[in-house]
């Protein structure tokens, strides 16, 4: 399979790449950095015995105007794509985001509407191939309103829900939407944050991921245990909500 | 508070930060930890505020040449992870110690030795070149040939020169996937080491276990493992299956490794070998990660955690004193399930680095009330037999034992002064051995 993942080059995507290319799988990273592209390509390239190349291009998801141009590119260098992962997101505490909200509007622009218009690109070429698989990472934070991740949550929040539409209105067209929804992981996004229980590990969420793929879900909470978390969270009553901290 | 622990689970107050970018994350650290296999305190903070950097997250491989083995590697990617991929292509690396789960990094600080030592040397001696943070936050590429001292010093240094980011190393080609192990059964001290030695001639690969609970005549029982790597047609076919490592559900209670269980196990695995001569075919990871298979095995010591004391007694000083220093673990009651000897070969290039030619003795000890006067005990003996010990597994050495030990001390020092001049980068064993400032 020929796979382009946005924001592959650390975190969960890096993982996700890893085993990719572990498999036989063809890889194209995009991603902000040139170093840290170039040294992920060589990477991906000696996982597998094949040593065959895997391949990158510039992609900011804070400027939407390289997202056709970078998919371009992609489908340039893989001959075609029948996978767009996407796990780029900006992260900031609530606390950072409450005293900043210049970075409370480039988070939410981010995580919401650039994700989506990066995601739009990417269905459109991928149904214009006959369909194919579009991974996004959101988040358990964007399953409840609540105090930690007021803002960035709520950015997961309409990405959640635009995913959900997505796959209730092109399953049909052969485009398999999968919503990943990662409980805390411990990456470099995470780093300095206290690892609540159930913290998982991003070699874990990315098996979850790919399973999920070959699966053809719509949806997975990883590490599994999230979904039942997520479950009582979902249920609990205002009342409760306003008094806790979680 | 929070607190990071070593193998041996005795924790010190700090925090450790993660990030997949070494370069960022290594900016201002003081020392940088991967899995945290170390036994004792070098890898845990000299102080509770003290920026430590966890690279195992920076697991990228930067270049791989199929033509010569030769690999380019983010300091944080893991054994396991680099054995998962490399042995089916027929390549392993050249020196492995007895876990997989451990770093890059952590294998050239530590300069880790394997069953091979007596032919291959440490980890350290296949190393082509490293790029490092220095403590100014500068980074630097160093090898044999450019900043030599950097590069000898960083071999075995406990990370205390600097961060190291990149290391390049050559893998070796292996004629299958599995191995040819011989064990034998050995009756005493004495009789180990002679076959012991005589095995390091013909073997590429040599251990073995000793009771250190049995006393009198047959002190020093054991089983001796040699092998090799099986030609193609000794292997056969198949692939040695990957082994899922488990976890250890509970820890055990403090009370549940003492003299007594740990005779009565140790005897039920003595006696479990034949006296005659075994060979057979067997996958790597059980002959070079035995205890791996319990991912957790160090809960078995309980709460109360666990020191390893590793030294090599110099060959110079003999059998004898091998003797004697088991006589002397045995009468301190050291107890534990475990404790592995071999032959180290020649002392390598790494300025701190721990094996020396001679007989590497390892045991690991519960934390009793005395734990104190037993490693003190096993140090003073050490020293007069002018052996060492191994930084890595330490944990209570004495500075002023460290001292006597250690002659190579004043070159470190000097090249700390040459590097990190402040001595910004330091460690809680650091601090214990070398007087760093908390």
């Amino acid at each position: 399979m020929n796979v382009v993942v946005f924001g592959g080059t650390a975190g969960i995507g890096r993982a996700i790449a890893q085993q990719l290319a572990e498999r036989g799988d063809r890889v194209c990273l995009l991603g902000r950095a040139e170093a840290s592209l170039a040294k992920s390509v060589g990477d991906l390239t000696a996982r597998h015995p094949s040593q065959q190349a895997a391949s990158s291009a510039v992609c900011d998801l804070e400027k939407p105007e390289t997202f056709a141009p970078a998919l371009d590119a992609a489908a340039q260098a893989l001959g075609g794509f029948e996978a767009v992962i996407v796990t780029a997101a900006m992260f900031a505490t609530q606390d950072a985001l409450e005293a900043d909200v210049e970075l409370t509007r480039r988070l939410t622009t981010a995580n919401y509407a650039n994700t989506v218009t990066f995601c739009e690109h990417a269905r459109t070429r991928l149904l214009a191939s006959g369909g194919g698989w579009l991974t996004v990472l959101s988040s358990v934070a964007g399953d409840r309103g609540r105090k930690p991740v007021a803002i960035y949550g709520s950015s997961k929040a309409g990405l959640s829900t635009y995913l959900e539409a997505l796959d209730h209105k092109f399953r049909e067209k052969g485009l398999w939407v999968l919503c990943v929804k990662p409980g805390f992981v411990k990456t470099g996004m995470t780093a300095g944050l206290k690892p609540p229980p159930f913290a998982g590990e991003a070699d874990q969420v990315a098996r979850d991921v790919l399973r999920a793929m070959d699966r053809r879900k719509p949806l997975i909470y990883t590490p599994g245990i999230w979904a039942l978390v997520m479950l009582v969270i979902r249920n609990l009553p205002r009342a409760v909500m306003r008094k806790i901290g979680f | 508070m929070s607190t990071l622990a070593g193998w041996g689970r005795l924790p010190e107050p700090g925090t450790e930060l993660l990030d997949e970018d070494l370069e960022r994350l290594t900016e201002g650290a003081v020392l940088s930890r991967g899995l945290g296999r170390s036994y004792g305190d070098s890898s845990l903070p000299a102080h509770a505020g003290d920026k430590v950097a966890n690279t195992r997250l920076a697991n990228r491989i930067l270049s791989f040449d199929p033509t010569t083995g030769v690999m380019r590697a983010e300091a944080g990617l893991s054994l396991v992870n680099l054995v998962r991929l490399m042995l089916p292509r027929g390549w392993f690396p050249p020196v492995v110690p007895g876990t997989k789960y451990v770093t890059l990094g952590g294998m050239v600080a530590s300069d880790v030795h394997g069953k091979n030592h007596h032919r291959e040397g440490c980890f350290g001696a296949h190393v082509r070149a490293m790029r490092i943070r220095l403590a100014d936050n500068s980074t630097i590429e160093c090898s044999p040939t450019e900043h030599a001292d950097l590069f000898y010093g960083t071999i075995g240094g406990m990370g205390l020169l600097g961060h190291i980011l990149e290391v390049e190393f050559a893998l070796h080609r292996i004629p299958s996937q599995w191995i040819v192990m011989e064990r034998e059964r050995v009756h005493d001290i004495d009789a180990y080491l002679t076959s012991l030695t005589h095995a390091a001639g013909r073997w590429p690969m040599t251990m073995g276990w000793i009771d250190c609970v049995h006393r009198g005549a047959s002190m020093g029982r054991g089983v001796l493992m040699a092998g090799r790597w099986a030609t193609a047609e000794e292997a056969g076919a198949a692939a040695p299956k990957a082994r899922a490592d488990k976890a250890l559900p509970i820890e055990l209670p403090n009370w549940a490794l003492n003299p007594i269980t740990v005779g009565i196990f140790n005897s039920i695995y003595y006696w479990s070998h034949t006296p005659k001569v075994a060979t057979r075919v067997m996958g790597p990871e059980p002959f070079f990660f035995p205890l791996d298979y319990v991912l957790d095995w160090n809960k078995v010591y309980g709460s109360r955690g666990f020191t390893q004391y590793q030294c090599v007694v110099p060959r110079a000083a003999g059998a004898p004193a091998v003797r004697e220093f088991m006589d002397r673990l045995t009468k301190l009651g050291a107890a534990s399930p475990l404790c592995v000897i071999k032959d180290c070969g020649p002392e390598g290039k790494g300025v701190l680095s721990f094996p020396m030619e001679g007989t590497s003795i390892a045991v690991d000890i519960p934390v009793m009330a005395d734990i104190q006067r037993i490693v003190d005990g096993l140090n003073e003996f050490l020293i007069s037999t002018g052996g060492r010990i191994y930084l890595t597994k330490d944990r209570f050495t004495r500075p002023e034992h460290f001292r006597a030990m250690e002659s190579r001390l004043p070159a470190f020092a000097g090249l700390r002064e040459r590097w990190d001049p402040q001595r910004r980068l330091r460690s809680a064993q650091s601090r214990r051995l070398f007087g760093d400032k908390a």
